[in-house]
């Protein structure tokens, strides 16, 4: 899809793919769907990356812009953390599969010793500190307390310290991090983990071609529970 | 400092040779529509905000531009969508008794883009029949959206058909409330199977199951097999099935085309049958339509109704030059 001037027109799948944790626990599943990279993304600085099947491409994004590749259509698919998808708001998108990979949970944690309860009390307004603006508006609307978010884009665990919010809602995942700043974990907003999410357009038209890469990442998923 | 040149964010001028292009191509599906028997309306670009967003739920909300009328204090909205106002036209403006065809071309605003990359100011045209029920109607109207778009240069689209009743009539079966209807609609919108497992786990009914099994249900004509066999022989269900199998005798030996039963685009007002045509090389439908017999309920008549739109400014690249 508008593969703009200049650009080789490519005829296959492109998955689109973040660096690191996510990339790393996604291969052993390419591998099933018989895809293999030619390039390793910590060493190559392509970004567009062949694979041995010439009909299979990936390219590497940042987690948070994966959704984005994928509606917009410049990737078929994609592996994005419920995280960023549920940052992500728009349509265009189905997500069929929990690839339980890059496990973790969004939480609201505060700095030990701070009465919570209390603090999300009746007429309660809390300053929030997080990277996840969406989720936390939900999450605090349901509950009924009113927040001021303040957006972050990362080192969440400081704004406490320093007393920019009372409280962050960030991941979660050995909880090393908020121990080694004083914080304790205190409410869990959502369960996360990998989901493998495709183009609407492109599963209605190259169903042919993506149905298999999709079973492929199902079955891999069942061989491993 | 202000840049006095710009334009608003997502909304542009079309210049020479886009506009004549654009404009080639609404003539040639105004006169399309012509020799097949559709009138013309134009309906205002403003109306009061009750009639824009009658019996649409929410889905409109956010979509409308606002400003207060200053010769009645009423709020008004910049239309975000044509189908409502042609319904209101044909329910209590003409107030025809038969079959009422009625078409429109021109210019809506939506406050904010309804998709990435997407232009605030689609140019929509489009198609509805008012009074015709059941198939012969939704036939006719696909057979005009697709002859709509060989004409705007895409002779190649995928029909993709799928029908609401099934996830109301399956619903209203597992007496989902409101709150928990907005989640399966949501999890099944997104073909998010994990979600799905957890509501028919929640629900642990059979109705439940079936619900889910919508979301399996998409392909090619064989789902429409799969359907019969794992979906409750309901007879709003049965009925369901039976006018997309006569969609797949009508089209299935000419039109490339896909099922998709958990596809609930306009679920807040369609009624039937809906249907959407993708093209390689756009990201989403190229256009799309559906039944909707209560709307007109809304300005105090119901009648059965059909229509497709799509928007020309999206179509550009494919637009034939001109």
């Amino acid at each position: 899809m508008n593969s703009g001037e200049g650009m080789p027109a490519f005829d296959g799948v492109t998955i689109a793919l973040s660096k690191g944790r996510i990339f790393d626990d996604t291969l052993p599943l390419l591998e099933r769907a018989g895809v293999r990279p030619l390039a390793d993304p910590e060493t190559s600085r392509q970004l567009i990356l062949p694979t041995n099947r010439a009909d299979v491409r990936l390219v590497i994004v940042r987690a948070s812009d994966v959704p984005t590749y994928v509606q917009y259509g410049a990737a078929d698919i994609g592996i994005a953390g419920k995280d960023v998808l549920m940052e992500h708001v728009g349509e265009g998108l189905y997500q069929p599969l929990d690839l339980q990979i890059a496990k973790c949970r969004l939480m609201v944690a505060v700095p030990r010793g701070f009465d919570y309860a209390a603090a999300i009390g009746r007429g309660a307004r809390l300053r929030v500190a997080t990277k996840y603006a969406e989720s936390a508006r939900s999450h605090f609307a349901e509950k009924g307390v009113h927040v001021d978010l303040i957006k972050l884009y990362g080192s969440m665990e400081l704004a406490p310290l320093t007393g920019l919010a009372d409280v962050i809602v960030d991941l979660v995942s050995s909880g090393n991090t908020l121990k080694a700043n004083h914080l304790e974990a205190v409410e869990e907003i959502a369960k996360i983990s990998a989901r493998l999410v495709v183009n609407v357009a492109a599963w209605k038209l190259n169903r042919s071609r993506i149905a298999p890469i999709v079973e492929a990442f199902a079955s891999g998923l069942e061989g491993s529970s | 400092m202000t840049y006095r040149w710009l334009l608003p964010e997502y909304i542009e001028d079309l210049l020479p040779p886009d506009a004549w292009r654009l404009e080639s191509a609404r003539r040639e599906l105004l006169d399309l529509f012509r020799a097949r028997g559709f009138q013309l309306v134009m309906p205002p670009l403003l109306e009061y905000i009750e009639s824009l967003q009658a019996g649409t739920g929410q889905d409109m909300d956010l979509l409308t531009f606002r400003l207060v009328d200053q010769l009645s204090g009423r709020q008004l909205g910049l239309r975000a969508d044509t189908t409502l106002q042609v319904a209101r036209i044909d329910a209590h403006g003409m107030n025809h008794q038969g079959i009422n065809r009625l078409c429109y071309a021109g210019s809506i605003l939506h406050a904010r883009p309804e998709g990435l990359n997407q232009s605030r100011e689609p140019f929509q045209v489009g198609a509805e029949i008012y009074g015709l029920e059941g198939l012969v109607g939704d036939i006719e109207i696909q057979e005009l959206m697709l002859e709509a778009l060989k004409r705007t240069g895409l002779p190649k689209v995928t029909l993709d058909v799928g029908h609401v009743g099934l996830f109301r009539a399956l619903s209203r079966q597992a007496r989902l409330d409101a709150k928990s209807e907005s989640e399966w609609f949501e999890a099944l919108q997104h073909k998010d199977l994990p979600s799905l497992q957890a509501l028919m786990a929640a629900l642990g009914t059979p109705e439940g199951q079936a619900l889910g099994q919508l979301a399996q249900l998409n392909g090619d004509v064989s789902v429409l097999a799969r359907a019969h066999q794992v979906l409750p022989q309901a007879p709003e269900v049965r009925q369901a099935l039976s006018e997309l199998e006569a969609v797949a005798a009508h089209f299935g030996h000419r039109v490339p085309l896909a099922f998709d039963l958990a596809e609930l685009r306009g679920y807040h007002y369609h009624s039937g049958l809906v249907f959407a045509a993708y093209a390689e090389g756009y990201p989403g439908a190229v256009a799309r339509g559906g039944r909707y017999d209560d709307i007109g309920s809304a300005f105090g008549r119901a009648r059965p109704a059909t229509g497709f739109s799509l928007d020309l400014r999206e179509l550009l690249p494919s637009l034939p030059s001109s």
